[in-house]
């Protein structure tokens, strides 16, 4: 049941990124007794005041035997002399250790997220560096354009000059029949006439130009021996 | 704020009565409250990033307090009737 009166996501609130760590604890006197109590206490009574009442507590609960003192309390003070020795010597080194610790859990975990922030940046860089080609895409097809067009107007000129070619081929054709015939009709006519004129030569005619041609000849021969 | 809502720490000692009256004493409400303190405790004295000795001390003295509260009664007879 989802109760609409009240309002939903209005705040900032969300699980990340988490508030970092304080980075000391609250303080705590001879490592048992919180800071607030001696101010608590400071007001009233100074600074001495709860060690006052420390020690009128102590000597109270002895003194009506409320603490029983035993063995168990010569235990108790062994342990606990041993207990803040070990803690004033070795209190340091651990807190070191324990810190170190800490550092590298903390900087595999910083490795991590830096490397994959590097890792986002480098694909959007390649992913500008595609849009970029993709740009260039339109150069591209302007090329290819060029090309084709380039490819049709060579092809267009070629059927253009077979054309030519052969309305040159069937014109050729023409001109070359056409004299050819005129040729035939002239060799033609020629040896009609010739083979006319050769007809009309009579033997009588023939006759006397063979005579009229001897007579011209001597009269040739004697003008050239009259010369020689 | 409001009286029910602060922590007992906040609540002056004439308050006190009502204070009291305003806790939730069911069983829900007692766990409630122990969970309180208890993360109250751990994150002012065990989460930190240097911390020292003194959040386990503490909890180590308040287990012998408790402890030798509980067995009062036994150590009061058997040191009473220790010899003489």
């Amino acid at each position: 049941v989802l109760h609409t009166t009240r309002p939903l996501h209005t705040t900032q609130q969300s699980l990340a990124p988490v508030p970092p760590l304080p980075e000391k604890g609250g303080e705590v006197r001879h490592g048992l007794i919180p800071e607030e109590f001696f101010q608590f206490l400071y007001p009233k009574t100074g600074v001495t005041g709860p060690y006052m009442l420390g020690t009128g507590l102590l000597l109270y609960l002895l003194s009506k035997e409320i603490y029983v003192v035993n063995h168990e309390t010569a235990a108790a003070a062994c342990i606990l002399t041993v207990i803040v020795y070990a803690i004033k010597k070795f209190g340091a080194d651990v807190a070191a250790f324990a810190d170190k610790l800490n550092e590298e859990k903390l900087a595999t975990a910083v490795a991590m997220k830096n490397e994959a922030i590097q890792t986002l940046q480098t694909a959007i860089e390649e992913e500008k560096k595609e849009q970029w080609r993709a740009e260039g895409h339109s150069f591209l097809f302007d090329a290819k354009r060029n090309n084709i067009a380039m490819l049709l107007e060579a092809n267009y000129r070629e059927r253009l000059l077979m054309v030519y070619n052969e309305v040159k081929k069937r014109l050729d054709y023409q001109v070359a029949m056409q004299t050819l015939k005129r040729q035939k009709e002239q060799d033609y006519m020629i040896q009609w006439v010739e083979k006319n004129v050769i007809q009309s030569i009579t033997p009588q005619q023939q006759k006397e130009s063979v005579a009229k041609c001897i007579l011209d000849l001597k009269a040739l021969s004697k003008s050239a021996q009259a010369a020689v | 704020g409001p009286l029910a809502e602060r922590p007992l720490m906040e609540v002056r000692l004439g308050e006190l009565h009502t204070w009291v009256s305003t806790c939730n004493f069911s069983p829900q409400g007692l766990l409630g409250a122990v969970q309180k303190a208890w993360s109250s405790y751990c994150a002012k004295y065990i989460h930190v990033r240097r911390g020292g000795p003194a959040g386990i001390s503490m909890l180590l003295a308040g287990y012998c307090l408790l402890s030798y509260g509980w067995n009062y009664q036994h150590l009061s007879k058997t040191s009473l009737a220790s010899p003489i």
